[in-house]
């Protein structure tokens, strides 16, 4: 492994805004009176529930069980009673089952996982079940079921671990303040997971706009063998594709996992997570994310419970100076914009971000001329221009064979586009239409 | 101890986001920007024009922009479509158009010219974006056909003295080998279309253009150096009867078209290695053209061949996706 870094093709330099929020230390948000915690919180099956209205729950204790391998359990993020079960507003705009609890005040832990410090010695199955039974997701965004990514199938070796701490959108910077204020934990969870995964050695990749984080990290990395990685910034540099070729040279290929090219990628607060599970015995209940945006009048990083709404985070941030245009869930490349306040932090909630009006309009899409800068942008390799005429024209066939079930969906494309073309979103309605139709053949 | 009275914290109004696609932010660049910073990177070469063949060049100008802006804004009226001269591209294709004609055409030729460029060359086929030949060339190789004589008729370059009336004189091109200095070449004090003659102009311009990252660099290098390359063998064959390679390269419209025209966005290959293979294309046809064929001229010709080809080009310089590569070599076995 080289000490550079690869540098993938193409990517974009948005102004990163990230010194709105970066000196602002993690606060850990006061107790509410009631949480609405979203049931369905990771990628893949919706996990089952095992609790009904009226029920006394302690902190910690088990909401939902996982309804299947590629799916986690839920816990409480307090102590209350489970006042219903019904719904609320989701981050992609439709109602979602959730479950609200109303704290008794108490905030008492209930009977927490054993605490395994000795998990040096503990087998490393027993350690990836912790990581399972604690709820653990990718939490940079994708809510993929950590202990999966932990599981590869017979055949399939592991030889690199890498902790994803790019965090290369513009504004967030939970991640950030993690690798600051909880290195050790960062690198811990990475032994951990290295363990699990019979490795000796774990790679934390940090976009070079963090140089104290690097600082922090190096400083506790020896200890457990883990190599800290400055990484150029970037965007997509976070993007798991592109942070795998970054360190090790390798390519994943398409439609395949960072598995197949023998890489596991976590993400740092998920480290982290899975560092207080296993040493602590504590699930899941609760997320470091970043509350910020030009309207916002004290931008800030904070321990989040699962179920706050929007509403209560945005108090703690102070509210705002003026409307904003848009409230987004994650950052502003590839953040889900948001029409109600009463949706709730997630496992995978990076970020509250308020766009101010000055900062977007509202465009109209005019023609392609064929610049280019979208050909040149592409950390996929494709060709963003004629794969969004091939699905404006409704010709799926031919965006399959230009490759557009390559894209990731960075949002690159769009954001050089002189033109103001919703590349994306066509990509993302010609990945949906394309796989409708292999359902259809199946 | 007296209460401190906190303001009520405002919070947004959910009724008034917006919800769309990501992403949310976008870059300052837009059609319009990158029109006129194209239209600023040709303003030396006009200024150079205007210089040397005097009003008579500031009237072609200022006559083909305008008539091509009322065109495109009739036909859009006459085809209902919104207006589109704002997005400069009419403006574009006008001075564009004027620096591709000799200075002391008449007056209806301005007309003629921006009628072929607007209309057959540009809306015919839909617009903006959907041209498959440039506009501008559609014009000027169809006037060349159609009026040979007023097309190539040149004015004598009067340095400074902002002419009116003009005087005829020749391509150096059609002049024998060594009549002509380099430095006139340099300088642009030849006859030819008032926007092509100067070469120190058109080089300023195209590092505008390059500096901006508004057109691919390897259309002029390919299209130039190949210019270079095979008119310089043919000069070392026959130094006697052949211009030298560096004539060649400053004299008739070989820079306004590699920097200006070549590179027209909507007509030439997206990809870096489509545009090595349009400029390489570019500068084959034209080197046969001058040296073999029956023009003095052939960049023109040789653009709008390569225009033809550019979906064949784009379809064949599609390269392989990110991870397109065999998987690690133990698990193809």
């Amino acid at each position: 492994m080289s000490d550079k870094p690869r540098k993938f093709k193409g990517g974009v330099h948005p102004q990163d805004s990230k010194a709105l929020s970066a000196s602002k230390p993690i606060q850990d948000a006061p107790l509410l009176d009631s949480y609405k915690v979203i049931m369905h919180q990771n990628i893949g099956a919706p996990p089952e529930l095992v609790v009904k209205k009226g029920d006394a729950v302690k902190k910690g204790d088990l909401l939902a069980k996982a309804g299947g391998f590629v799916s986690v359990p839920l816990h409480a993020p307090t102590s209350g009673t489970i006042k219903a079960i019904d719904k609320c507003p989701g981050p992609t705009g439709m109602a979602v089952p959730s479950i609200e609890i109303t704290a008794d005040g108490e905030d008492e832990w209930g009977t927490i996982f054993e605490p395994l410090v000795e998990w040096e010695n503990t087998d490393p199955s027993e350690l990836k079940q912790r990581v399972w039974d604690a709820g653990i997701v990718g939490m940079g965004g994708a809510g993929f079921p950590s202990h999966v990514k932990l599981s590869p199938p017979e055949g399939k070796t592991i030889d690199t671990l890498i902790l994803n701490g790019a965090e290369c959108e513009p504004y967030l910077t939970a991640d950030h303040r993690i690798m600051l204020e909880q290195a050790e934990d960062v690198v811990l969870g990475a032994a951990i997971i290295a363990r699990i995964l019979g490795l000796k050695t774990a790679v934390i990749g940090v976009e070079d706009n963090k140089p104290d984080a690097i600082a922090k990290l190096q400083e506790v990395a020896e200890k457990y063998n883990v190599k800290v990685q400055a990484l150029p910034v970037n965007y997509p540099q976070g993007a798991e594709k592109q942070l795998i070729y970054a360190i090790t040279g390798r390519e994943v290929p398409v439609g395949k996992l960072p598995m197949d090219v023998h890489c596991v990628v976590q993400n740092v607060a998920s480290a982290v997570a899975i560092a207080e599970a296993v040493v602590k015995g504590r699930p899941s209940i609760d997320r470091i994310t970043t509350v910020t945006g030009k309207p916002v009048v004290n931008p800030g990083n904070w321990r989040f419970r699962l179920g706050t709404s929007i509403e209560k985070a945005l108090e703690l941030a102070g509210g705002v100076n003026v409307q904003p245009a848009k409230l987004l869930l994650g950052g502003p490349m590839m953040g889900i914009a948001q029409s109600s306040l009463g949706v709730t932090v997630m496992k995978n909630t990076s970020g509250i971000l308020l766009i101010a009006s000055d900062e977007v309009s509202l465009y109209t899409s005019e023609p392609c001329i064929r610049c280019g800068r979208c050909v040149e942008v592409c950390p996929m390799g494709i060709l963003p221009a004629t794969i969004s005429q091939a699905v404006e024209n409704k010709r799926f066939d031919w965006a399959e064979e230009l490759n557009v079930m390559a894209c990731i969906e960075c949002g690159s494309c769009s954001y050089v586009c002189p033109s103001h073309r919703p590349l994306n979103q066509h990509f993302k309605r010609g990945k949906i239409e394309i796989q409708a139709q292999l359902r259809k053949k199946k | 101890m007296s209460e401190i009275e906190t303001p009520p914290i405002q919070m947004p109004d959910p009724s008034r986001l917006v919800v769309s696609n990501s992403p949310h932010i976008r870059d300052t660049q837009s059609i319009h920007k990158i029109m006129f910073t194209v239209v600023l990177a040709m303003l030396p070469a006009c200024l150079a024009g205007i210089w040397f063949f005097g009003f008579a060049a500031l009237k072609v100008l200022v006559l083909c922009t305008v008539s091509c802006v009322v065109i495109e804004e009739s036909w859009n009226k006459l085809m209902k479509r919104a207006s589109s001269w704002k997005d400069g591209s009419a403006i574009l294709s006008g001075i564009l158009l004027g620096m591709n004609l000799n200075a002391g055409v008449p007056w209806w030729v301005c007309i003629l010219g921006a009628l072929l460029a607007i209309i057959l060359g540009k809306q015919l086929f839909g617009g903006l974006g959907y041209n498959p030949f440039n506009p501008v060339l559609v014009a000027r190789v169809g006037l060349l056909i159609g009026l040979p004589e007023i097309m190539t008729t040149w004015n004598t370059p009067q340095a400074g003295k902002m002419v009116v009336d003009t005087v005829t004189a020749a391509t150096p091109l059609s002049l024998e080998p060594g009549v002509t200095s380099l430095g006139n070449l340099l300088s642009g004090n030849v006859g030819g279309c008032l926007g092509e003659t100067s070469a120190i102009a058109l080089l300023l311009g195209g590092a505008v253009l390059m500096a901006f990252k508004l057109i691919k660099w390897q259309v002029p290098l390919a299209f130039i150096g190949t210019v270079f390359l095979i008119t310089g063998g043919a000069h070392l064959i026959s130094p006697e009867t052949t211009h030298s390679p560096l004539f060649h390269v400053l004299s008739g419209g070989l820079l306004l078209g590699a920097f200006f025209m070549a590179t027209d966005m909507v007509t030439s290959p997206m990809t870096k290695r489509g545009a090595w293979i349009f400029g390489l294309g570019c500068g084959i046809m034209t080197s046969a053209i001058r040296l073999w064929g029956s023009y003095p001229e052939g960049v023109s010709f040789s653009i709008l061949f390569m225009n033809a080809l550019t979906p064949l080009i784009d379809r064949g310089s599609i390269s392989k996706p990110f991870g397109y590569v065999a998987p690690l070599k133990e698990e193809t076995k």
